[in-house]
């Protein structure tokens, strides 16, 4: 197994990453795959604040209010 | 200790939005409301188990999880729970890179991640971004990130592979992040008000 994977395995990787242990050769392809791919490490901060975001609401519930925006007008 | 008329009243004041967290997820108008009413009858049957240590709405939030898993079972043996597969998502994840597997333009950055967990509007753009996922996308999805459940045990209820389940994650993600990409920071990025 080569220790360089392409930018669409990392993405999967990342995701996977937050649903299973990944594995110490998974691990090690997906830091180096990080350590030179800025899209990549985008995104994988993406992932752990879209987890943050969905704990949050997870454990404070929704707002009572919620239609103080234009609902589906303005979001596409 | 809040008396019991005044519990009636925050409860009632919660209700709205616990009846879109339970919808969000059971994606059954019947469903949802029972799923309420039973957690809002749980709480007062019980109020002196609520100890004050956290927000009443986080604490009902709490119990609200529990009765939505219930009955994401009850749907189960129902056979309601079937949801038709989302339509062939293949392209979503594939449009993403070029035929070598590079990621084709690249991802906007999201600024100041812990302000934007304190801002009441984010969450309102994040609760429309996940109404307007696909139903059962949504329901996988939530199931994870709601509910907290183990991967082993949703692929159990919902007789999934678990690569399958990851699959079905992954595009969830996928699909939130251009939401909020659209809706949320590259608005606020720009400047323009929602």
């Amino acid at each position: 197994m080569s220790v360089f994977i392409v930018c669409k395995q990392a993405h999967q990787l990342i995701s996977e990453g937050l649903d299973r242990p990944l594995s110490l050769s998974e691990r090690t392809q997906l830091k180096m795959h990080l350590a030179i791919c800025r899209s990549c490490t985008g995104f994988d901060g993406q992932m752990s604040f879209l987890r943050k975001a969905m704990k949050k609401t997870a454990s404070e519930g929704l707002p009572a209010e919620a239609d103080n925006i234009g609902r589906e007008d303005s979001v596409k | 200790m809040t008396s019991i008329p005044d519990l009636h009243q925050q409860l009632e004041n919660l209700r709205p939005g616990l009846y879109r967290f339970a919808q969000l997820q059971l994606r059954n108008e019947c469903a949802a409301e029972d799923a309420v009413q039973e957690t809002l009858l749980a709480v007062l049957e019980k109020p002196d188990s609520f100890a004050g240590n956290s927000s009443l709405r986080t604490y009902v939030t709490g119990i609200l999880k529990f009765k939505i898993i219930d009955h994401l079972r009850s749907l189960k043996k129902e056979k309601q729970l079937e949801i038709k597969d989302d339509e062939s998502e293949d392209d979503l994840i594939d449009s993403l890179f070029n035929a070598n597997g590079h990621v084709i333009g690249t991802a906007t950055a999201w600024g100041a991640p812990e302000a934007t967990l304190q801002q009441k509007d984010f969450f309102r753009v994040l609760e429309i971004c996940l109404e307007n996922l696909p139903a059962k996308t949504a329901r996988v999805f939530m199931m994870r990130e709601w509910l907290e459940l183990e991967t082993e045990e949703i692929c159990k209820e919902l007789e999934l592979s678990t690569s399958n389940l990851w699959v079905v994650l992954y595009r969830a993600r996928l699909r939130l992040r251009e939401c909020l990409d659209l809706n949320w920071f590259g608005k606020v990025s720009s400047g323009e008000k929602i």
